[in-house]
């Protein structure tokens, strides 16, 4: 797989995700400048956390603008897979690549620690490979995790299986103590109808190493890998 | 305004009719009105450290893998494999008193760029804070917004915090602490320095924009604090923008790269003034610089103003010429200024112009070496009266002492503090806050290999007994380390006192410093560089004295670094080193019994050595499955913390009194007093032997004091006959006493 | 050259714990009678005279607010009165935005 992982302007966990792409999983990693306008040759994109742009205005909300956001769209709508995490969810949220906004978290405070989140659809890339219902152990770091929309648009992403990480209890239960930001119904992931843009709020990428204490976050780029591989043609002879 | 600054007299500007005489005999003229203002920064304590320079003197700055020591922007060592780590404690006391948020934020900044200036990627940050009680709403306020501070910077820049410590005493009421020390990672070869050189080179300042924030602001750290300082200092405060922070990294490293880059240096405190001298006289060169050429974020700022501002994310370069255009182009790449603003010259004169009118030109030896002072210093005679401990108070309930310590700020769980900090990003945290005594990140470009960092700082017992005070601090550092594994590298201090024209102050931070001095050689271990802060006072009186440590250690293989909680039921826990603890100077006598007296006792470092040497042998041969130093509140406070963090009960029986000692009468003594070199170890039951070995191989007191299992945690002090059970809590009930700074942070 | 200073605040019924905070803040410093706390943010802009209301509806919409969670209001224009975000007709957003951000947009009263 060749991954793109784009740089905006206080981006912060960009060599995190080159690290575990490159470092950890042997993948092809290329680095891509906020001010390019063209993804070319890429199986997916990754829009890594951070502070793109300080978060001034709104979590995301000037990085939506950046040149490299057409190519993206683009890549999105014919299907590629674009993943975004944490300042990278909030990112695709404020270009409207995926449906909903955040707010800050209700605790009124960054949050770093580790949380559980189920998965409740196995429809994207990056989830085909998990099974419904499974627990992982993520760590989350943000000040902005709480995400929100209204009433009628929150029904459609619900009936159109759009949510695909909810914050749960160790043993997978979703219940309010497990909801670290005030997120609507413990939501920490969403993905575009087609199911080819995902944003979630805690890290994979710290969390793909025994030695950081959680290998659980690999399975979601292990996934995306295999989602890639098998769409090449296969060759013949 | 010329007609008024000519009219200045010295102490306009801070400084001594005899350091007027001393300008004028190193000149050999009288210094023009704007060079007095350079002159009243650049000799000001914080930027001249005229009281401290003779006595650091003392503090070894020599070992195997020093790369770096004092006198550049940080010290470096010598890591292996090529790599070396650059790290420095810097204080922002004074800015966090009047506006705590930018006042942290400014100090973290501020020590990034300068182990950034040694070409080093920031990796860590910890941060040591000493507030007033946390029940009085002014301190309250200054805690929450300093953590806050901590928390806008760190996070948005991407280091992770990584550690630090919080201590409260009603003598920081007026006056808080804040240090943050910094640790960057660099490649041997491509370090970085600050000396000036090449005569033709460009002089490039990059970054933001100066402004008029911050004049002032080193002569600001180096004066008391009065009460009207909260509402009218505000203008000598700095603020920070953490995304140019950010950006200013990545560009500097990046810069760094092209190979065009000389040298370089952070614009902190004394901003342009401080930078274009300080690399100039260590370069023994000279400087041309022409301040129209300064990207200025407001019209009308007077060369003074431009000189001496300390906005923040701002670096001076000296570049060779043919890179100019190139390194100029990486930092506009990241949104950045980059405008030469002057040049190298060979004849060590500093030139500062306007608009090709001359504005001053002297030797920049003459600004960048500050006169040193030898102040008098006097024993304060009332130690003596408050060594005396005669009539010790009646023993209470242990389970209550217990409580009341477990819910005290300095030992209680910071969880609200550091779950707001990002202490995962980068991927190299091992050891995270809250987890272990010294944080561990790993360094993949070394695997197995990390690093262990902690800081340790005891104004109360340092109050008491300054040598012993400072040797104490070292000590804790050391077994914090060797509680993860790791071999200490160096340290840097952060020396925080109060007035150093008093002689009893005066005479505190020499003993602080002999005290540092004598641990670290007895580690054999450099002091690589640090900060000092005086005037710390307030109309309430000077602060204790606060030598702050952080200490830097490397550890083999980070995946045996153990944490501090308890792993398993049935797992034996043993404390290594002699069990007696005492009672003087302890935490348990100051909170629970209001009691602030008595000696601290002194560290035997070659016992010292011995005992964290078994502790660092059982986690390398992966026996110990966690290990944590008995600080405050002793035995039974390390305990129960490492029960809580494990979620899992005890039952244990401390032995009153040393294996060569006599037994101690006093039940809280046994469970709650206080000495270095002693460290709780937990193994499985078959390790125990072998734990064993290593201790009488080096000659180290061992006890099992129990067994973890169950869900109470059971302290009983072992006396003739049955032990009587003294403490028997459920771990909730703990949890509940240790979360207590829950409601003030989160 | 107009000056346009324009005021963003969460709608009302989101939670605003910045908001809360402040309030929080005010009540510790024994300003009990704070009531409810916004925390908005404001932005100046100069435009060119004879700019239309249009305009900067449309830099709110597409830019400087979130329309699925915040509200503004502007002054300036013709210096007479505060204009304020109202209920708009749905229309495609250029950069692809959802549609259903405008669905709960309402005025300010």
């Amino acid at each position: 797989m060749r991954a793109g992982v784009v740089i905006f302007p206080g981006s912060n966990c960009d060599r995190d995700c080159v690290h575990v792409l490159r470092g950890v999983l042997g993948q092809d990693v290329a680095e891509v400048w906020h001010g390019e306008t063209a993804l070319e040759g890429l199986d997916a994109v990754i829009l890594p956390g951070g502070f793109a742009y300080g978060d001034y205005l709104r979590a995301g909300a000037v990085a939506a603008t950046s040149p490299i956001m057409p190519a993206v769209r683009a890549f999105a709508q014919a299907g590629g897979p674009v993943l975004g995490i944490c300042n990278g969810f909030q990112v695709l949220l404020e270009a409207g690549l995926l449906p909903g906004a955040m707010l800050r978290n209700h605790v009124q405070k960054f949050q770093c620690r580790p949380v559980h989140i189920r998965v409740e659809s196995t429809r994207t890339p990056f989830t085909r490979a998990l099974r419904e219902g499974q627990v992982l152990r993520l760590p989350i770091a943000h000040g902005e995790g709480n995400y929100y929309a209204p009433p009628a648009l929150l029904a459609t992403i619900q009936d159109s299986e759009q949510v695909v990480f909810r914050y749960c209890a160790p043993d997978g239960r979703v219940v309010p103590e497990a909801n670290p930001n005030g997120s609507l119904n413990n939501i920490a992931g969403v993905c575009s109808p087609g199911g080819n843009v995902l944003g979630l709020m805690p890290h994979p990428e710290r969390a793909s190493e025994a030695i950081l204490g959680s290998e659980d976050g690999r399975l979601i780029f292990e996934s995306l890998i295999a989602f890639v591989e098998s769409r090449r043609p296969v060759p013949v002879g | 305004m010329s007609t008024t600054l000519s009219r200045l007299d010295p102490q306009a500007v801070g400084l001594t009719k005899a350091e007027y005489e001393e300008i004028r005999r190193r000149l050999g003229r009288d210094p023009s009105a704007l060079e007095l203002q350079l002159f009243g920064v650049m000799w000001s304590e914080h930027c001249g450290y005229k009281h401290s320079r003779l006595t650091l003197r003392a503090l070894p700055a020599e070992g195997p893998g020093l790369l770096q020591g004092p006198g550049e922007n940080a010290g470096v060592m010598d890591i292996g494999g090529g790599w070396a780590v650059a790290f420095k404690v810097e204080s922002h006391n004074h800015p966090s008193a009047v506006d705590p948020y930018n006042g942290a934020a400014t100090g973290v900044g501020g020590i990034i760029r300068d182990v950034l200036a040694m070409g080093a990627r920031p990796i860590a940050l910890l941060d040591s804070l000493r507030f007033g009680p946390l029940d009085d709403p002014r301190a309250r306020r200054i805690a929450t917004g300093v953590v806050a501070g901590i928390a806008g910077y760190g996070n948005c820049i991407g280091v992770p915090t990584v550690g630090g410590e919080i201590l409260v005493d009603p003598r920081y009421r007026g006056n808080p602490l804040v240090n943050v020390v910094c640790l960057g990672l660099v490649r041997r070869d491509d370090l970085a320095r600050s000396k000036a050189s090449g005569p033709g080179n460009v002089v490039m300042y990059v970054g933001a924009r100066t402004g008029r924030d911050g004049i002032g602001g080193a002569a600001f750290a180096s004066e008391e604090l009065d009460e009207r300082s909260e509402r009218d200092d505000r203008s000598s405060v700095q603020i920070g923008d953490p995304f140019t922070g950010k950006l200013l990294i990545e560009a500097t490293l990046e810069a760094l790269r092209t190979g065009g880059v000389v040298a370089l240096q952070d614009m902190g405190a004394a901003g342009l003034t401080c930078a274009t001298s300080e690399m100039a006289a260590r370069g023994g060169v000279g400087m041309d610089v022409a301040l129209e050429r300064v990207p200025l974020r407001e019209d009308g700022m007077r060369a003074d103003e431009i000189l001496r501002s300390e906005s923040q994310e701002r670096m001076l370069l000296v570049v060779h010429p043919e890179a100019a255009e190139r390194v100029a182009a990486v930092f506009r790449k990241w949104g950045l200024n980059a405008a030469v603003i002057g040049e190298v010259v060979a004849e060590p004169e500093l030139r500062l112009t306007l608009g090709g009118r001359p504005l001053a030109a002297l030797p920049p030896y003459t600004l960048a070496d500050a006169p040193a002072y030898r102040p008098a210093a006097s024993e304060p005679q009332r130690l003596w009266d408050l060594w005396k401990l005669e009539a010790l108070p009646p023993e209470p309930d242990p389970r209550d002492a217990l409580m009341t310590l477990l819910a005290f700020p300095d030992i209680a769980s910071k969880r609200s503090v550091y779950e707001q900090y990002d202490h995962s990003v980068q991927v190299r945290t091992v050891v995270a806050p809250g987890a272990g005594d010294a944080a561990v990140l790993r360094l993949h470009e070394l695997a197995p290999k990390g690093l262990a960092l902690a800081v340790d700082g005891n104004g109360a017992l340092c109050a008491l007994d300054p040598y012993r005070g400072a040797r104490l601090a070292v000590a804790e550092c050391a077994a914090d380390l060797a509680c993860v594994g790791a071999v200490p590298l160096g340290v840097t201090d952060g020396l925080n006192f109060g007035n150093p024209e008093d002689p009893e102050v005066f005479w505190t931070f020499r003993q602080a410093v002999s005290g540092l001095a004598d641990a670290c050689r007895a580690l054999r271990i450099p002091v690589v560089g640090g900060n000092v802060s005086f005037y710390n006072e307030s109309p309430e009186g000077p602060i204790p004295p606060t030598p702050i440590v952080a200490m830097v250690g490397l550890v083999d293989d980070v995946r045996n670094s153990p944490g501090m909680a308890f792993r398993a039921d049935g797992d034996v826990i043993v404390l290594v080193g002699e069990p007696t603890g005492e009672l003087a100077a302890s935490t348990y006598l100051r909170t629970v019994h209001g009691v602030d007296a008595g000696r601290p006792r002194d560290v035997d470092f070659e016992v010292h050595q011995r005992v964290l040497g078994v502790v660092r042998e059982a986690v390398r041969a992966g026996l110990a499955r966690s290990a944590h130093d008995c600080a405050e509140g002793g035995i039974a406070v390390a305990v129960a913390e490492s029960a809580i963090a494990g979620s899992l009960g005890v039952d244990v029986v401390v032995p009153a009194g040393s294996h060569r000692g006599a037994p101690s009468s006093r039940r809280d003594a046994v469970l709650f007093g206080e000495a270095p070199s002693r460290i709780i170890v937990s193994v499985t039951e078959h390790a125990v032997p072998a734990l064993f070995t290593l201790a009488a191989q080096a000659d180290v007191a061992v006890t099992v004091l129990g067994r973890v299992g169950g869900a109470r945690v059971r302290m009983a002090v072992a006396t003739e006959g049955p032990p009587r059970r003294d403490v028997d809590l459920s771990l909730e009930e703990l949890r509940n006493a240790y979360d207590s700074l829950t409601g003030i942070f989160a | 050259m107009a000056t346009v200073r324009i005021i963003i605040t969460l709608k009302p019924g989101i939670l605003d714990a910045a908001g809360q905070a402040v309030r929080q803040g005010l009540h510790a410093l024994g300003y009990e009678q704070a009531g409810e706390v916004r925390v908005g943010r404001y932005v100046e802009i100069t435009v060119p005279d004879g700019l239309p209301p249009e305009g900067i509806h449309q830099m709110c919409e597409r830019f400087l607010a979130n329309p699925l969670i915040e509200q503004w209001r502007f002054e300036g224009l013709d210096a007479s009165s505060m204009a304020a975000s109202r209920p708009r007709a749905r229309r495609p957003r250029p950069e692809g935005r959802p549609s259903g951000r405008n669905t709960d947009q309402r005025g300010l009263h």
